[in-house]
Order: C-alpha cells, then structure tokens, then sequence
C-alpha cells in the first residue's frame, strides 16, 4: 500500500537548518531517507518553508479569495511529508516512529486514495 | 427434529462462528467478506440441516459452504478477480475445520489482534472484538451498550473502513511489540467486563452478558497464549470478581458492599478457575497490573469475612500496583486498604494524600471518604461527602445506595 506521512510540528521548537549546525541538523534526516530508500520504501517526499509563507486559496460563487496564512491557525504546522510503500499500517507505523521529528511533534499516517 | 436442528445451529453458532470468521478472513483478505460469507453459510444450514440432518461435522461443512458462497460472490465481481485461483483451490480440497489447531489458533489470534489494533478507536476496538471474538450480533452489542442498534451497525462499519482504507494488518506483532499489543488485548477485554460490570447509565448494576463474554475473551485468550502470565492475570481477575455477582445485590435489587455480602452465594467453581489461572505461572513471573489485581481479588476470595481479610497482604499489592501507574484509582482503593488494616484514620490520611482533580468527579472517592468520616463520628462530614457522591454518581442501583446511607444519617 501507499501511505503519506505527514510531519506536524510545532516551529518554534524545530531547529534551524540553514544556521552553523546545518549539518549535524540535517544529519538524521539524510539517515531516514537512505534508510527509506535502502528498503524501497522511497516514493518521494519534500520538506515544506515554514507556515509564515503559506497563501490559502478558496473559490466562492466563481470568486478566488486568496489570504494570508495556513487553512487551520493550529500550534503544530504541516512541515513536510513523504510518500512511502509499506505492507500495511504496521509497516508504516513503523517508518513513521523513524522520522527524526516525530519525537517532538506528530506524523499523521494517511493511506494514498487508489481509483482503480 | 427442528428443535435439534435449531440447538445444533446455536451450538455451531457459539463455538465455531469466531473460528469460521477468522479462517476465512485469511482466506479472503477481507473482513467484510468473510462475514458475509459466514452469515450465508449459516443461513444454509437452517435449510440444508433441516432437509438432510446435522452433518458428521457442522464445523467443516460451515466452512466449505462459506467458501464456495465466497467463490459465487468473488465471482460475480471484478474486483477480487485475482483471488478467485486460490478460493477455487481452497473449496475443491476437502477441509477440516479442526484439522491444524495451530493455524486455526493463529488465524483467531490474528483475528483478535486486528479487532484490537491501537489505531482503531477504543469504542471501536470493543465492539469488534465483541462481534468477531465473542460472535454477538449487531443488535446484542447494541443492546449490551444500550444504544440503537443502528448507531452501532454505523460504528462497525466505520472500523471496517478504517481497516480496509489505512491496511489495519490482521497479523500476530512481531515479538518486539508482542507484549505492548496483548496487553492491548487485555485492555480491551477488561473495558467490555468493566462496562458489564458496573453500567455507567444502566438500571441494573451488572449487565451479565457483557461480563461473560469478557470472560469469554480472556479464557479464549488464555487458550490460544497459555504462556503470558498477565493474560492468565486477567483471566483470574475476571473469574475472581465475577465469583461475588450473585452477592452483589441483594432480594430488593440494593448494592451490597464488599464487606456486606453473603460469601456463601460466591461462586466456588470461579473462584477455583480464577486462581488457577493464578497459580499455572510461577510467583518469580512479573507482577503485572492485572495479576497483581487479580491478587488482591483472591486475598478477599479466600478471607472467611471482611474482618478476617488479610488487609496488610492486600496494601502491599496495592503498592506493587501504585508503583506501575499513577491510576488515582489504585491510590484511591489502597487508602481503603489501608484504613482496614489501621483503622479509619489512617485511611483519611491516605485519602487526603491524593489530589486528584479527576477523582473529583469519581463517586467512589467521596463513598470512601464518606463512610471512614462515619466510623471516626464525623457525621457532619460524611454527610458532606455522601451529598457529593450522590451528585457524580450515575449509576441508579449504586445512587439509591448512596441515599439510603443519606437517609441513615440524616435522620
């Protein structure tokens, strides 16, 4: 099966990537993915900017209102995610425990809609 | 005949339902399917059993039937085309159902562990394992939690979307998450026999089908892990509590207490196979909640009477258990203890002890408080308490209680 895993996290609380310690930051991140991809797991993944860059759009009666900011004001943002194959939600469950923020905020596990 | 017919269903029904449910589930990969298929094989036993007699073996005649109403149905759907080979296979070779005690042993194992999935809701998890662990129906689980019957078919079939769309695996867990997934299991088990056992909003105290099919669940657990201790733990808890239904109300439907209760209408023959459950592990395996529970439960079990109970035992299981969790309940029935093994004092002590914002809402808390402020002749303060018990408390039998006592004191 397909699976997203979707990173939450609370911004102030993830480190900073682009400062002096970018590095040894990236470090387990470089790990996770080597390791997804090892197993074939790997279908692909990205990080996302942070939530101060988020544009919400919505289409009303034929009007596109556009507005500053996320679609939910919550405390833990969508940071990234990554589009994995697993068995079954065991399998996931455990790729998801592997993501190196999990320890600090929530990866919602969500299986890929198949149409056929 | 019929009548034969109709017990030999009902027996079928309660000793192979789960079994049958279970196997082919493996078989079709699907939950829903294999209920269905199960459903139609027993509706064809009314007819085929009335017409041709109770076959030499109901169970493997359910399950060829099943599989071949499985075939038809796969058939007919484009779907589950590619399953269609090995079902094919499956109906042609003549099975028995009780042939391989160890595959079957695993398909119900899985069975369970899939219905008690920690991604499944906990209301969820209770009421599949009550449906495909225990065998009720819809409408019996409806009933048991007193709700309408559609409003649990709708929950049943929110958990079989859940389990099809996310991949929810019906597997046995690795060994690493072995241990975390049973007492999962048990989780579940103790839930449905607590929810009998005391019924939140019920009018009766012990709603007993629920208790049994707990019991059920852990003898079927017990069964298929004879050696996890904390699963004989469970299963002696269960039996030990369940020996004091018949004593817990009294002629006029009135909760009697612990202390109260006429040992003589306990249950001899629960109270034998809860500590046997007890005693089959050795006493260096580990003290785990629900043996040490259990534990506490045979103390009383074997006590003449309330008095004669050996209280200090009790308290120093209590701290075993304190020591596992920060449960406010467990603080909460060691004061208990405590004020029977030093008196009512004591008992204020420890009770005062716990801040518990949470226990504020737990009517048990202000009975206990209640009736050690009148054994120390602070009837002022009992009164207090028992004003309070009776505000949280939701259940009628044990609110009546909490009056008469009220009543008592007042007047």
């Amino acid at each position: 099966m397909k699976y997203a895993l979707l990173l939450y996290s609370d911004e102030a609380t993830e480190p900073d990537m682009t400062g002096p310690n970018a590095a040894d930051e990236l470090a387990p991140w470089m790990a996770f993915g080597e390791a997804l991809m090892q197993a074939g797991a790997m279908l692909g993944g990205d990080a996302l900017q942070p939530v101060a860059t988020a544009t919400s759009v919505q289409v009303r009666d034929g009007k596109t209102i556009t507005s500053d900011g996320p679609f939910a004001e919550t405390k833990e943002a969508l940071g990234g995610f990554y589009l994995i194959e697993a068995a079954d939600l065991d399998e996931a469950t455990a790729w998801a425990a592997k993501v190196p923020s999990a320890v600090r905020g929530t990866v919602e596990i969500r299986p890929i809609m198949s149409f056929d | 005949m019929t009548a034969a017919v109709v017990s030999a269903i009902d027996v079928a029904f309660r000793s192979d339902w789960a079994t049958l449910v279970a196997t082919l589930r493996r078989d079709l990969r699907d939950l829903d399917l294999a209920e269905e298929a199960a459903q139609e094989a027993f509706a064809a036993a009314t007819q085929t059993w009335r017409r041709d007699g109770v076959p030499r073996k109901p169970a493997a005649w359910l399950l060829t039937t099943a599989r071949r109403k499985a075939l038809d149905k796969i058939r007919r759907d484009s779907r589950f085309a590619d399953r269609v080979p090995a079902l094919i296979q499956m109906v042609e070779t003549t099975v028995e159902l009780n042939v391989d005690t160890r595959a079957i042993a695993d398909d119900r194992l899985a069975m369970i562990f899939g219905c008690c999935h920690p991604s499944l809701a906990p209301e969820a998890q209770v009421a599949l394992t009550l449906r495909y662990v225990a065998g009720l129906t819809t409408a019996q689980i409806a009933r048991a939690f007193l709700v309408p019957e559609a409003t649990m078919a709708k929950r049943l079939v929110r958990a079989k979307h859940k389990i099809r769309g996310a991949g929810v695996p019906f597997a046995i867990p690795e060994v690493d998450d072995l241990a975390e997934r049973v007492d999962a299991v048990c989780a579940v088990a103790f839930a449905i026999y607590t929810e009998g056992h005391t019924a939140t909003d019920a009018r009766r105290l012990v709603r007993g089908t629920l208790c049994d099919e707990a019991i059920f669940i852990a003898e079927t657990l017990v069964s298929l892990l004879p050696d996890d201790p904390e699963v004989a733990g469970l299963a002696a808890l269960l039996l030990l509590t369940d020996s004091r239904r018949a004593a817990r109300i009294d002629d006029q439907g009135q909760l009697m207490l612990l202390a109260d209760q006429d040992r003589s209408l306990w249950s001899r023959p629960k109270i034998l196979a809860g500590a046997g459950h007890l005693n089959r592990h050795s006493l260096h395996a580990p003290w785990t909640r629900f043996r040490l529970m259990a534990a506490i439960a045979a103390v009383h079990a074997v006590a003449p009477n309330w008095q004669a109970t050996e209280w200090a035992t009790i308290v120093n299981f209590y701290d075993a258990l304190a020591s596992h969790s920060d449960d406010p309940v467990i603080r909460l029935n060691r004061a208990a203890a405590i004020a029977e093994r030093d008196g009512p004092q004591a008992g204020l002590a420890a009770l005062d002890a716990i801040s518990d914002d949470a226990l504020d809402s737990y009517h048990y808390l202000h009975v206990t408080r209640a009736v050690l402020l009148q054994r120390t002749g602070q009837t002022a303060g009992a009164i207090e308490a028992f004003r309070r018990a009776s505000q949280v408390c939701t259940n009628e039998t044990e609110s009546a209680w909490i009056h008469a006592q009220l009543d008592d004191l007042v007047s």
